[in-house]
C-alpha cells in the first residue's frame, strides 16, 4: 500500500516548533549570543570572540569547582546506585508492607530541594540540630560550618538521603517485572544467591539502572539548592560546586559574558559525560 | 535417581483452608516409580502444576510428606533436592551464550570443565543447537529459547527426576513431535524418572507409560493409556481421554439392566441397588447406529467427517451423544436408534465407576 505523501503536513509541526523556539531555542541562543560579546551596560555590545571561553577554561577557580563537582558526582553515584539496588532487593515484593515501603521510599522525593536543604541545615547545627548536637555531645568534633570535610559529609549524606529512594524505586520496578519462573528456574539450576543477582536480576535491571545512573549523574552534577542552603558553598570554597559558582558569576557579579560561556561549557560537559555513560552501559548490556 | 513417594499430601494456597474447595490439592498418597515416564494430565487449574512444584520443592505442601527413596525431603529446599524442571514459558539467562546456559546447572554443581563441555555438546546435539552454541541467548526466538530450557533441564545426569510443566506450549507443531520423540529417546537411554504435565491427551498418551489424570485437585486415575481408554474410573477420565470423549447418560440401574429415557438396555454385569446420581458411560467407538426399536432413541444433529472415520453428533433424550462410524459403513437416513456394546459400557455413581463384580457379590 502506498502512503499518501503531502508535504503540507509539515505545517502541522509549526505550533510545536514555535513553542519550542520560544521556550528553549531562543533563550539558548541568547546565551550563545552573550558568550561571544562584551558589554559595558546601556545595552551596548561588542564582539569578544572566544575570549570568555578562554577565560573560563583557564580559570583556576572554575577548574577547582569542576574538580569538586566531578568528585561529588562520583561519590554520589558510587553510594546511591549500589545502595539503591540493595534497598530494592530487600524491599518486600507484595502485601501491605510493600505499599508501606513504597510510600516511605517516595517521601524524600516529595520534599522540595530548599526544604531538604533547610532540614539538614538545622539538623546538622551543633547548637540546636538533633544530629549536630548529638554528635558533639558524643564527643565527635563535627561542625559543617567550619570544617570542609564535615561540610562535604553533610552534603553527601543529605543527597543520599534525598535521592537514594529514586534509585531504589526504579530498581524495585525493574525487579518486579521479573517473572517468578526465572527465580524458580534458578533454584532448579542450583544457582547461588550471587548468581541469581548476577545473571537474572542485574541484566533485567539494566534498563532502569541506565535511567537511574543518568538521572543521578545529571542531577548531582547540576546540584545547587541544597548545598547552597546548607553551606552556602563554604567553608571557603569547599562546597562551591559548578552551579553555585555559575550563579555567583551570572547574578551576583552580573558577568554575563563569562557566565554564558561557562554555561555552554557546563552544558557540553554534562552532555558528553551522559553520552559516555549511555554508550558504556548499553554496550555493556551487549557483552554482559 | 530414586522412587518418589507422596504421603497423604495436600496443599492449599490459603492460610486457613476450611471447605473442600479451598484445597488446590486434596489429600493424596501415591508413588512414582524410579525410571518411570509419567504424564500428568488434566485441564487447567486442576492442580497439576501445584503438584509438580511441590515435588520440586518450589512449594511447601500444607500437609503430608514427600519421600525420595527413604529420605523425607518435605522440608528440603529445591537446591538440595537435585531435581530438574522445565517450565511452560522459556527461561534463559539473557546475558549468557547458549553454551553457558546449558552449562549453568553443571557449573553450579562444580563439575570439571571437560565433563561439562562433553555433556553440553551432547545435549546441544540432541536439541539441534550445535551451530548456535556461541550465540547470545537473548536474541533467539521463543521456541529456540524453550529448547534451551529443555536442554538445561536434561543436562544433569544425576538428577532424581525431570519434571516438565507443559514444556511444548510455545513450540510449533512439527518441532513438538520431534522434541517429544527425543524426550522419549532420552528416557530410554538414561532412565530418568520423568513427569510430564500437559492438558493435551495426545501428548500425554504418546509420551508416557503411565498417565496420571487429575481432576479438581485429585488424582482420579493412574494407569496405562489403554486402561484409561478401556476402563475410566471417573467420568472426567472418560470425558477427557478420547476424541470425542465418553458419552454419559443418566440411567436407573436395575440388576443387569439400565433404564435410559424410557428405553431399557442390557448390561454385561449385574449391579446391586445404587443410590446417588447414576450414569451409564460408553465411548463413541462402542455405539452403533440402528433403526427400529432396539437400543436407545437417537436423533442425528450433525455428521463430521474427520478422514479415517466419521463422528455422528446427536442426542438421546436431550443429552448429547456422539457415535463414531468407520468410513466404510453407511449412515442410514432413517437412523433413529443407537445400540451400545453392553460389554463396553460402565456404570458410574456420583462420577465414580462402580465395580460390577463387587456389587454383584453384595447383591
Amino acid at each position: 500500500m502506498d502512503k499518501p505523501v503531502n508535504n503540507r503536513a509539515w505545517f502541522l509541526v509549526l505550533p510545536v516548533l514555535a513553542l519550542v523556539a520560544f521556550s528553549a531555542v531562543l533563550p539558548l541562543m541568547t546565551v550563545v549570543n552573550y558568550s561571544v560579546q562584551d558589554t559595558f551596560g546601556n545595552n551596548q555590545f561588542f564582539w569578544a570572540g572566544l575570549e570568555w571561553f578562554e577565560e573560563v577554561i583557564s580559570s583556576d577557580r572554575i577548574r577547582a569547582a569542576l574538580g569538586r563537582q566531578i568528585l561529588f558526582s562520583a561519590i554520589i553515584l558510587a553510594i546511591e546506585i549500589p545502595l539503591g539496588i540493595f534497598v530494592a532487593l530487600n524491599m518486600p515484593k507484595k502485601g501491605v508492607w510493600a505499599s508501606f515501603c513504597l510510600v516511605l521510599m517516595a517521601l524524600p522525593l516529595l520534599i522540595p530541594w530548599n526544604v531538604v536543604g533547610t532540614i539538614w541545615q538545622v539538623f546538622g547545627r551543633v547548637d540546636i540540630g538533633l544530629l549536630g548536637y548529638t554528635l558533639s555531645k558524643l564527643g565527635v568534633d563535627y561542625n559543617y560550618v567550619n570544617d570542609a570535610v564535615d561540610a562535604w559529609i553533610t552534603v553527601v549524606v543529605m543527597d543520599v538521603w534525598h535521592w537514594t529512594s529514586l534509585v531504589a524505586l526504579l530498581c524495585y520496578a525493574g525487579l518486579q517485572s521479573i517473572p517468578d519462573a526465572y527465580y524458580q528456574a534458578a533454584k532448579i539450576d542450583q544457582a547461588s544467591r550471587w548468581k541469581v543477582f548476577r545473571y537474572i536480576e542485574l541484566p533485567k535491571m539494566q534498563g532502569v539502572l541506565l535511567i537511574a545512573v543518568l538521572l543521578r549523574f545529571m542531577d548531582s552534577f547540576m546540584i545547587y539548592t541544597e548545598p547552597f542552603v546548607v553551606t552556602g558553598g563554604g567553608p571557603g570554597n569547599a562546597t562551591t560546586f559548578l552551579s553555585i559558582d555559575l550563579v555567583k558569576m551570572a547574578i551576583g557579579q552580573f558577568d554575563l559574558g563569562p557566565a554564558a560561556a561557562f554555561s555552554l561549557i557546563y552544558f557540553l560537559v554534562i552532555l558528553l559525560i551522559s553520552f559516555v555513560f549511555y554508550t558504556i552501559m548499553t554496550k555493556e548490556g551487549e557483552t554482559l | 535417581m530414586t522412587q518418589i513417594t507422596l504421603e497423604n499430601l495436600a496443599h492449599s494456597y490459603l492460610p486457613n483452608p476450611s471447605s473442600d474447595a479451598d484445597w488446590a490439592l486434596k489429600p493424596m498418597t501415591m508413588t512414582w516409580q524410579d525410571g518411570g515416564a509419567y504424564a500428568l494430565l488434566g485441564s487447567s487449574g486442576c492442580g497439576k502444576s501445584t503438584l509438580l512444584n511441590i515435588i520440586s520443592g518450589l512449594l511447601v505442601p500444607s500437609q503430608g510428606r514427600i519421600l525420595f527413596g527413604d529420605q523425607d525431603v518435605t522440608a528440603l529446599p529445591t537446591l538440595e533436592r537435585n531435581i530438574a524442571q522445565v517450565f511452560q514459558f522459556p527461561v534463559v539467562y539473557d546475558t549468557m551464550s547458549v553454551r553457558d546456559n546449558l552449562a549453568f546447572p553443571l557449573k553450579n554443581r562444580g563439575l570439571p570443565a571437560d565433563q561439562i563441555a562433553a555433556r553440553v555438546a551432547e545435549i546441544a546435539e540432541m536439541i539441534g543447537m550445535t551451530e548456535v552454541l556461541n550465540r547470545r541467548a537473548r536474541r533467539l526466538t521463543a521456541d529456540a529459547k524453550q529448547k534451551i530450557s529443555l536442554g538445561r533441564g536434561m543436562v544433569r545426569q544425576d538428577v532424581n527426576a525431570i519434571l516438565f510443566d507443559e514444556p511444548l506450549t510455545v513450540i510449533d507443531p512439527h518441532m513438538k513431535w520431534e522434541l517429544r520423540t527425543q524426550l522419549k529417546e532420552l528416557h530410554r537411554r538414561f532412565g530418568h524418572t520423568m513427569i510430564y504435565v500437559t492438558h493435551d491427551q495426545t501428548e500425554a498418551l504418546t509420551f508416557a507409560d503411565q498417565v496420571v489424570v487429575m481432576y479438581d485437585g485429585r488424582v482420579v486415575q493412574a494407569g496405562t493409556p489403554q486402561a484409561l481408554f478401556d476402563t475410566p474410573e471417573h467420568t472426567f477420565v472418560g470425558y477427557f481421554i478420547g476424541s470425542p470423549g465418553m458419552n454419559l447418560l443418566d440411567a436407573q440401574i436395575q440388576g443387569t439392566e439400565a433404564r435410559i429415557a424410557g428405553a431399557t438396555i442390557p448390561l454385561a454385569h449385574g449391579y446391586g441397588p445404587l443410590t446417588g446420581k447414576t450414569q451409564i458411560g460408553i465411548r463413541p467407538e462402542f455405539l452403533t447406529l440402528g433403526t427400529g426399536d432396539q437400543g436407545l432413541p437417537f436423533t442425528i444433529r450433525r455428521i463430521e467427517d474427520v478422514g479415517h472415520h466419521r463422528i455422528v453428533r446427536g442426542q438421546v433424550a436431550g443429552s448429547d451423544v456422539n457415535v463414531i462410524v468407520p468410513e466404510d459403513q453407511p449412515i442410514p437416513a432413517d437412523t433413529n436408534r443407537v445400540i451400545p456394546d453392553a460389554s463396553r459400557a460402565h456404570v458410574y455413581r456420583d462420577d465414580w465407576r462402580v465395580d460390577p463384580l463387587a456389587s454383584e457379590r453384595a447383591a
